[in-house]
């Protein structure tokens, strides 16, 4: 049970949102913003940043559920994201967003864990500054999650199948309502 | 300098504002629903728990500005801000605030770190779901605002003076949404 009296019949985030509704309209607009864009980084490559971070701050339930998320953006590699989150060093990603998550891991420590040279290595890969600032944001954004969603004691109630069914239903229709 | 083309007259998250625009406006509007209300928690007692985990996330821009609105709100005790950082278990503040910063402390080093005894003697202080709920939010977030900060790389001047003018404005005109990074 959740640490404060909430409708935990809400899943996961939307549970805090509909207790303390004056933080969702800039949640949901910040989401929209930063993991809805094709700008830079893809749908699909925000939502790994995501569930990676999520994973290395052993956050069951973000990275369960953006597992599912961006899994959908990459139907031709069925076994990528748990290939990412086992190592993402080996896995079949570029050599850009592997610099990029290299960034991400060391945010997900501490904004000082990030070095001149990781920097260095990811424009040499061809990061921007764009897709730098994101990836900082979004590890940095899901630092936050984690913790909100954990620091609260919520405990997910998904199963594989409603984890699958929602996951698909937030690439589908983003972050908006 | 910043690991990426910032203004670098612009200070911390202000380059970073002024850098990416989009991003910036609901991060602000984020501000203003964490720590612009007397509801439950105060404007003070918000700005307190927002300079604690910054100080504890050792980020020198963040402790700074929100430590100037915390001191414009306690204008009673000019020190309380440092000592609170320093040893808040012993600083002049009710006892609900050091269960709740007891609290706070615990999500800096990660969710899973809250255990409920802790949110149990917060009740018993007379802290309510809603003050429980806030200070994990904005614990929370500041984990959040640290890191984009630091993890960007963005320099934070040394200039009390400028903090405090920037402070004041914050808790007088603008709040954080109505705020420019300039």
């Amino acid at each position: 049970m959740a640490y404060i009296s909430l409708d935990e019949a809400l899943p996961g985030m939307r549970g805090l949102l509909s207790y303390r509704p004056v933080i969702a309209p800039p949640l949901m607009s910040l989401m929209q913003v930063l993991m809805r864009s094709n700008e830079g980084l893809s749908m699909g490559e925000r939502e790994v940043i995501a569930t990676y971070v999520s994973s290395l701050n052993d956050c069951y339930n973000c990275h369960s559920i953006h597992a599912e998320v961006a899994q959908c953006f990459y139907e031709s590699q069925p076994d990528l994201i748990s290939q990412i989150k086992a190592d993402f060093r080996s896995a079949e990603i570029s050599d850009k967003f592997k610099a990029l998550l290299d960034i991400a891991g060391s945010v997900q420590k501490g904004g000082k864990y990030v070095t001149e040279a990781q920097v260095s290595k990811a424009k040499e890969e061809g990061a921007t500054d764009l897709e730098i600032h994101d990836t900082v944001l979004i590890a940095a954004l899901f630092c936050f999650y984690n913790r909100y969603i954990d620091g609260l004691g919520i405990v997910s109630k998904d199963t594989p199948e409603s984890l699958k069914q929602r996951g698909k239903m937030m690439a589908e229709q983003g972050y908006g309502h | 300098m910043a690991h990426i083309k910032v203004d670098e007259q612009l200070p911390g998250i202000r380059g970073l504002m002024d850098f990416r625009p989009l991003t910036a406006k609901p991060l602000n509007a984020l501000a203003d629903a964490l720590l612009r209300t007397d509801e439950g928690l105060s404007k003070g007692e918000r700005e307190l728990i927002a300079t604690f985990v910054s100080s504890l996330n050792d980020c020198f821009f963040c402790q700074n500005i929100h430590g100037a609105v915390a001191g414009y709100y306690h204008p009673e005790d000019e020190d309380l801000v440092d000592k609170v950082k320093r040893d808040y278990k012993n600083a002049p503040i009710t006892e609900k605030m050091k269960a709740l910063l007891s609290i706070a402390a615990n999500v800096q080093k990660g969710g899973k770190f809250v255990y409920e005894q802790q949110v149990e003697d917060a009740r018993a202080l007379g802290a309510t779901d809603i003050e429980i709920h806030d200070t994990v939010l904005i614990a929370a977030a500041f984990c959040m605002f640290n890191r984009y900060v630091d993890g960007l790389g963005t320099f934070a001047p040394d200039n009390p003076g400028m903090y405090r003018e920037r402070a004041r404005k914050i808790a007088e005109e603008t709040g954080y949404g109505g705020s420019s990074p300039k």
